[in-house]
């Protein structure tokens, strides 16, 4: 693999990385919400929440880049701040983001609803806050789909495509993830490189989840 | 143990839960057929759900009243669940411990006999063996009331009176007092003094369990 090639592979696992980590909290967090209460609106942030699964990827791209363009609403305020955002690294970030999400909050989701609220009840008689329950109860039983979640969140963000190309582009060196590369080489005729590519996206994903079952495996032992 | 019930009511699935009783015996029956709302006037008085409207008193401490909701947690009420809610992941003696990292268990793990088990993992244990678990997990924050929700169902018959030995053990040894749900009369009349008689929600008899427990149920339309 030439430089170049390699620098595609680490940006993608870089920025990637950084998006399944953003998106962490909030994700697990709204999950969370929409297994364990009723509250007004629930519908909507389930709306939203799930659009971009369900538009084509270009047309969250659009919103994105309307969104955080020089004159979108928060491009606005961003370039106030001196912030660029369109056709950088962040806007790659952005477009992982907005894709990866709503699997994490769907498998997160159904984990959460799987821990039986009994346990939960229980611990709350025992003296335990909010906060411990969930932290030592909730989370611990849901961790099998809670790492799904986030492995799955972060092999979506290495395969982003059409959200990216919009709002970020494919600037070579900048902007250009494992997706766009392993297509401007198919574009070209450059098979070989593609095919390289190709095993490179496999091998990652193969690692992430041989990696989450392991972790998971080590943690089934009780303490 | 005083514990004062209200016009405690709110809304089950096919009726209104509505029910009122001053009890005072350190162990009472809550007895009525399945359906009859015993599990959810447990809960309310666990502090897991709050009434719509009510008075729940134990000992003086105003519990529900109005505005007034004491979480479960500060009510240092115990409640041992019909399936026990152990928690799967972890061991018999983090389980115990859950509820008081720093007080002594020794006591509560003597009187149900589990010195043997702490190093265990509860899913390796047998149906009597989770129950007295659950008994000491519940023991260990020295409950004001101690809640038990069919505690011999699912049980061999070989077992019940071994367990009702338990419950006598820690209501002599330990002075804890108990509400003891249900279905079965002749469960309570080895153990509670006093019956509550519960009917789709309603009072329908208080007395000595002799008396009340011993009456056929006859329940029009009832599911």
């Amino acid at each position: 693999m030439s430089a170049a090639e390699w620098h595609v592979v680490a940006f993608t696992l870089r920025v990637a990385a950084l998006s399944t980590l953003l998106i962490a909290p909030l994700g697990v967090g709204v999950a969370w919400l929409l297994a364990r209460y009723r509250w007004p609106g629930k519908s909507l942030v389930e709306t939203v929440v799930t659009l971009p699964l369900v538009l084509p990827p270009v047309a969250t791209g659009l919103l994105l880049l309307k969104l955080v363009g020089r004159r979108g609403p928060l491009g606005q305020l961003l370039d106030r701040a001196g912030v660029d955002v369109v056709f950088t690294w962040r806007a790659v970030v952005l477009a992982m983001m907005a894709m990866s999400f709503p699997l994490l909050v769907r498998g997160c989701r159904v984990a959460f609803e799987e821990v039986n609220v009994r346990f939960e009840q229980v611990a709350r008689t025992l003296g335990a806050s909010d906060w411990r329950v969930f932290l030592t109860i909730t989370v611990p039983l849901a961790l099998r789909g809670i790492v799904g979640g986030l492995v799955l969140a972060f092999a979506r963000a290495i395969g982003e495509f059409g959200a990216t190309i919009v709002v970020a582009g494919n600037i070579p060196g900048r902007t250009r993830t494992l997706a766009l590369a392993i297509y401007d080489d198919v574009q070209l005729g450059h098979d070989d490189a593609a095919f390289r590519l190709l095993g490179v996206a496999a091998a990652i994903a193969f690692v992430a989840l041989w990696t989450s079952e392991a972790v998971l495996r080590r943690r089934g032992a009780p303490r | 143990m005083k514990l004062e019930l209200d016009g405690v009511s709110f809304p089950l699935a096919h009726f209104d839960l509505d029910v009122t009783a001053r009890l005072s015996s350190i162990t009472t029956g809550i007895f009525g057929p399945s359906g009859a709302g015993k599990t959810s006037l447990l809960e309310a008085i666990a502090g897991l759900r709050r009434p719509r409207r009510g008075r729940i008193v134990l000992d003086d401490r105003v519990f529900d009243d109005g505005d007034v909701h004491v979480p479960a947690r500060h009510r240092r009420i115990g409640y041992v669940p019909q399936e026990n809610a152990l928690f799967p992941h972890m061991s018999v003696l983090r389980n115990i411990r859950y509820g008081a990292a720093d007080a002594p268990v020794y006591e509560c793990v003597r009187v149900v006999e589990i010195e043997h088990l702490l190093a265990r993992r509860v899913t390796t244990l047998s149906g009597g063996e989770q129950k007295r678990v659950a008994l000491a997990r519940a023991l260990v924050t020295a409950p004001r009331l101690l809640l038990l929700d069919e505690p011999l169902a699912g049980l061999d018959r070989a077992l019940h009176g071994r367990i009702l030995d338990y419950l006598r053990r820690i209501r002599d040894e330990l002075r804890v007092a108990m509400l003891y749900v249900t279905h079965d009369p002749e469960e309570l009349a080895g153990i509670a003094e006093e019956t509550v008689v519960l009917e789709r929600g309603r009072v329908v008899a208080v007395g000595k369990t002799a008396e009340v427990a011993g009456r056929p149920i006859i329940s029009p339309g009832g599911p």
